[in-house]
């Protein structure tokens, strides 16, 4: 398992992650991360329960400085500009990279509010342009159908399927380059999780997107890439249709054919 | 076949898998000597079952495919998993063919008894061809229960070897119709029972490449042996 060299399936990435560490107070949670997340396709982490994914991905945005005592070293390179160390506001890098977490948190306001709210934050827009913004980010999420006739209503009135796309929509709202999915289909039921990998690869047209899932099927589905992590380490990373059928590690294999343990 | 699966179910489901597919190999094994048999000891009797057994390789066949289908839909298998289960179902799709070739070899021999030729043509000379062939079987059987790959490039040599008897004893036949245009009926059934065993050689070879695809994950069908050597080393 050594992370020395950088892994890359393909050459025109979005995000470059080099020697990248995580620490939780004193636990080193990424042992020295090499990796390029592919532009315009959608790349997924998979890997047992404490391997790093959601780490990583919450570094990506700097979300765990929420947090005290967590701090990551390294470099995470968008457009050439090592996030870490930026001196951008982190809101603005947020709006960069949008995230959609593990349960749908829509704000206790009107759908059009939902959407709005984050809009109002980067932009001035007029009325008419603001309803226009809406309709677009729920039409690109696959919602507005749903939705039309109740804008008004509470965000909280949808089924739990519905609040996940009204998330998707409200980040998709900001326009950000990459968005970032924390298991965003595990608190869902069959139907509201088709809906949302349907949304992932119209998304993937004019996003990068990434994705944190448990349900490795659900990797298989929705990626291009997988990568596969293990003990906060990157095990193995390529074109998805590689990991799954023909794996380079035997770990990597292990973990797939379900017999890791 | 594998090491153990998290899901003990999962493999007593693959167990039960590789158990049908031997119990199957046995039966095709025991079906091309009987068949062979039938024609070198002049036995109607001995043709007569192998025409008789035949549907329960077609039922083999069936009945693993319905095994694969259901792990397949519930367990989603994927990498090694995935390839053998999909291998699988090329196997027994060769050997039931391989169960037909040994139907059409007792066809052939039943036809030339009853026509009391069957001793004046060189029934002999396709022992070669045949022990090879059942060899092959055989081989291919141990080398698929023990996912050696190994073996599985020497039944890809040897096959060669079973395609040049049979143009051999095509030729040697040939000579035969012409020298002496009465044998031409018992010829012909010759020929197609010579053609039924270089036959039997190629589902042999087929089951070799789908060993290595199971366990290299590449395929190497209509690949010349220098590439699958490459491969396999």
């Amino acid at each position: 398992m050594t992370n020395t060299q950088t892994q890359r399936p393909t050459p025109n990435a979005k995000l470059i992650i080099r020697n990248l560490n995580f620490y939780y107070g004193k636990f080193r949670a990424l042992h020295g991360i090499n990796l390029e997340i592919p532009d315009k396709g959608v790349t997924a982490f998979i890997g047992p329960s404490g391997c790093g994914k959601s780490t990583l991905l919450r570094t990506m945005n700097r979300m765990f400085e929420l947090y005290p005592d967590q701090r990551a070293e390294g470099e995470i390179l968008l457009d050439q500009e090592n996030l870490l160390t930026s001196k951008q506001d982190v809101a603005l890098i947020r709006a960069r990279i949008g995230m959609v977490f593990q349960m749908p948190t829509p704000f206790p306001m009107s759908i059009f509010d939902n959407i709005a709210f984050g809009v109002k934050l980067f932009e001035n827009l007029s009325r008419i342009e603001m309803e226009e913004r809406v309709e677009w980010a729920l039409k690109k999420a696959a919602l507005w159908e749903e939705v039309k006739d109740k804008l008004t209503q509470s965000g909280a009135s949808l089924s739990g399927g519905q609040q996940q796309r009204l998330c998707i929509a409200r980040v998709i709202a900001i326009k950000p380059e990459l968005l970032l999915l924390d298991e965003p289909c595990s608190a869902l039921d069959p139907i509201s999780t088709a809906r949302i990998e349907e949304l992932i690869a119209e998304l993937k047209k004019d996003y990068t997107v990434v994705i944190v899932t448990h349900n490795m099927q659900q990797a298989a589905r929705v990626s291009d890439y997988t990568a596969y992590m293990y003990l906060g380490n990157l095990v193995e990373f390529g074109a998805t249709e590689q990991i799954f059928f023909k794996p380079a590690k035997r770990e990597t294999e292990d973990y797939i054919t379900g017999r890791f343990g | 076949m594998t090491e153990k699966h998290l899901s003990s179910q999962f493999d007593s489901d693959l167990n039960e898998v590789s158990t049908k597919v031997m119990e199957m190999g046995g039966l095709i094994e025991s079906q091309i000597r009987a068949a062979m048999a039938s024609l070198s000891s002049y036995s109607i009797e001995l043709a007569d079952q192998v025409i008789k057994n035949e549907p329960g390789v077609d039922d083999f066949e069936i009945n693993i495919d319905h095994l694969l289908i259901s792990v397949i839909a519930r367990r989603q298998p994927a990498a090694r998993d995935l390839r053998l289960l999909l291998a699988i179902s090329k196997i027994t799709a060769n050997l039931e063919r391989v169960g037909d070739e040994a139907k059409k070899i007792a066809k052939r021999a039943k036809s030339l008894i009853e026509s009391g030729k069957a001793r004046e043509m060189p029934i002999g000379d396709l022992r070669l061809a045949t022990e090879l062939a059942t060899k092959l079987i055989h081989q291919a059987l141990d080398a698929l229960a023990r996912l050696d790959i190994e073996s599985a490039l020497t039944i890809l040599k040897d096959d060669d070897e079973i395609d040049r008897e049979f143009k051999g004893f095509t030729r040697m036949l040939i000579t035969y119709m012409m020298e002496d245009p009465r044998t031409i009926s018992g010829s012909l059934d010759l020929l197609f029972v010579a053609k039924a065993i270089e036959r039997i050689g190629d589902h042999a070879k087929n089951i070799a490449e789908c060993i290595i695809y199971i366990v290299k994950g590449e395929d190497v069908r209509h690949s010349s042996l220098e590439t699958i050597e490459s491969i396999i080393k």
